[in-house]
């Protein structure tokens, strides 16, 4: 069974077509990248998979299960987690408090902070833990964020532009932790603009065009493809 | 009994000033100084200070709602008025004896929650946010003024008790303790004063344990990014509904103190000013931390009480030109404010020592 399955969703804003039937199919233990120039209404899939927009029309299936009516936190006790475009940390609690947030509702006590050190480590931010999570470097923000979205140890992680803002040595790490995640079982979508971290850590791509998908493919395919070049790989990222 | 210890060391964390040997020291000192202090003064004064703790239990309804919640409740005088006038119904028709004025308060206390219930419930399930959450809350809290204010006449009232529009409510019971022999009857002096001093540390500890749970946790969460905060599995309109009942809670037992104390309450006590005052307190006082509220509350509101001798139109002019003074320079509040500038100075003198 597939993890995640869009069915001919569809959503305005106004006049504007944002999501035009789209279809996709994520299988489990996949690293899924998803891309297409801005505007392409990618960031607006997401929210669509996380019930904070609903959509005009279309289904979405979870796990099998069809989630469309779900609120969002249930859609996120199901096994859904995201890190958003713009880092959503909690700005003015330290960084260990935002980690504690996220972890309390699996572990408590000691437990809860041996994670907690645990994840700081894993995200290269135990020297950070003290400090104000608003002060952070942006950088530094989407690995905390990251962080707390993989806190609840979810099936599928989204993770909307998670490199940006990142020097090419933070995407490489990034890359590796993301990969390092698929390899303990974690489904992965990415948004990222960010071709050298697609190439990295894409098994498949799927790009967004005014709406719709556009093609999909492996990440060679997709490279290859001159329709791709022509809306998006020439123009941006020549 | 280990349940109990894991509660206790919540009494510290990140959600609330003060830490360590040095702040509970502190803190037993000036509980000593306040458990001492009727034993020097008469009881007309320990009255008048009776009435200043009065207050900080709906300072501190807006420091749990505003300061850690961050929505900005302007109707917590509704939940005031309705405990209030709810002791004086309940004990105008049961009287006081076997200890029924204490059962009164829970129950005033426990009828505001309820309403709050109905109206969180509307607000947050209905997404009412932001500004708009100030606007409802003023709006309900100036209707009941407006309701109670033409309730004159003698076919308003509730078994014996008339409600007596604008003139207020009176003639209710103190509170009173049961007590074998003669029942202890709590009149606005030393023996109220410890029976709310009591009260006010209770509360105090108790919000402090709850601020530093992970309840308290998904709290300031939803405060700093509701959107993240809901993105992590929680529900956080069951969070802000019960934040909101907590409040009102608070807000009610400062309205049952208030009846009990002077034996009356008025539509105005629901009324703009009654509103907008103790949003001054904590707004001036500091409302991001219990303690501060605490403290601040006390200080602003004696310096209230000091200025309303020259006339009590300079005291509300003063109190206006300290809320803008405060959001300019001490946006946290001037207790904080105060802290962190003694911080500075302590780094500067340090610094020149070493
Ligand atoms: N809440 C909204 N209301 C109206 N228009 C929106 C909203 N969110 C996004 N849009 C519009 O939808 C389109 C797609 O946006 P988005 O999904 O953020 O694109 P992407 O993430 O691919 O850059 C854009 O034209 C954007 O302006
Ligand atoms: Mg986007």
């Amino acid at each position: 069974m597939s993890l995640l399955e869009l069915r001919e969703l569809n959503k305005h804003f106004g006049g504007l077509h944002v999501t035009n039937a789209v279809n996709l199919t994520l299988e489990p233990g996949e690293i899924h990248c998803l891309i297409g120039p801005n505007g392409a209404g990618k960031s607006t899939l997401f929210r669509l998979i996380l019930g904070e927009h609903h959509p005009g029309s279309g289904e979405i299936l979870f796990a099998g299960e069809n989630i469309t009516a779900l609120k969002s936190f249930a859609r996120i006790h199901r096994g859904l987690s995201v890190k958003f475009q713009v880092p959503g940390v909690f700005k003015g609690l330290s960084v260990r408090q935002n980690l504690e947030i996220a972890l309390q509702s699996r572990h408590r006590g000691a437990e809860l902070e041996s994670e907690i050190d645990r994840l700081l480590t894993f995200l290269g931010l135990e020297s950070e833990q003290k400090q104000t999570a608003g002060n952070l470097s942006h950088g530094q923000k989407q690995w905390l964020e990251i962080g707390m979205a993989i806190s609840l140890k979810p099936r599928l992680l989204l993770l909307d532009e998670p490199t940006a803002g990142m020097s090419p040595e933070e995407t490489h790490m990034t890359g590796e932790m993301v990969q390092r995640l698929n390899a303990d079982g974690m489904t992965v979508l990415a948004i990222e603009h960010d071709m050298a971290f697609v190439r990295q850590v894409a098994q498949r791509v799927t790009v967004l065009h005014l709406g719709q998908v556009f093609a999909q493919g492996s990440i060679q395919e997709i490279v290859a493809d001159e329709r791709v070049a022509a809306i998006y790989l020439g123009q941006a990222h020549a | 009994m280990t349940g109990f210890l894991s509660l206790l060391r919540r009494l510290e964390g990140p959600q609330t000033v003060g830490r360590g040997r040095g702040f509970w020291g502190l803190f037993a000192v000036v509980l000593a100084v306040a458990l001492a202090y009727p034993l020097f003064s008469d009881g007309y004064t320990v009255g008048n200070t009776v009435y200043f703790f009065v207050w900080v239990f709906i300072a501190l309804s807006l420091c749990v709602i505003w300061g850690y919640g961050g929505s900005l409740s302007f109707g917590q005088t509704a939940f005031f008025g309705i405990a209030g006038y709810g002791y004086g119904v309940l004990t105008l028709n049961f009287g006081s004896a076997y200890g029924f004025t204490l059962v009164a308060l829970v129950l005033a206390v426990g009828i505001a929650a309820l309403f709050a219930v109905l109206l969180g419930y509307f607000m947050f399930f209905g997404r009412i946010a932001g500004v708009f959450l100030g606007i409802v809350t003023l709006a309900v809290t100036l209707m009941l003024e407006r309701f109670m204010a033409q309730t004159a006449g003698p076919e308003w009232h509730i078994g014996s008790a008339r409600l007596n529009g604008f003139n207020g409510m009176s003639a209710m019971p103190p509170l009173t303790i049961p007590w074998p022999g003669e029942s202890i009857v709590l009149f606005a002096d030393v023996g109220l004063y410890y029976f709310v001093l009591g009260l006010l540390v209770f509360v105090y500890l108790a919000l402090r344990i709850l601020m530093n749970s992970s309840f308290g946790n998904v709290i300031v969460a939803i405060r700093e990014n509701p959107e993240r905060a809901e993105m992590l599995g929680y529900d956080i309109r069951k969070y802000q509904l019960i934040t909101f009942v907590i409040g009102a809670a608070l807000a009610g037992v400062s309205g049952v103190l208030y009846t009990a104390w002077g034996q009356y309450i008025t539509p105005s006590s629901m009324g703009m000013t009654a509103a907008a005052l103790p949003l001054i307190w904590v707004a001036v006082g500091g409302r991001s931390d219990l303690t501060s509220t605490v403290v601040g509350t006390l200080v602003v509101l004696a310096a209230f009480q000091a200025l309303t001798i020259y006339g009590s139109q300079y005291a509300l002019v003063f109190m206006g030109v300290l809320l803008v003074l405060t959001v300019l320079i001490a946006p946290n509040g001037l207790v904080l404010g105060f802290m962190n500038w003694l911080g500075r100075l302590a780094a500067r003198f340090t610094q020149r020592a070493g």
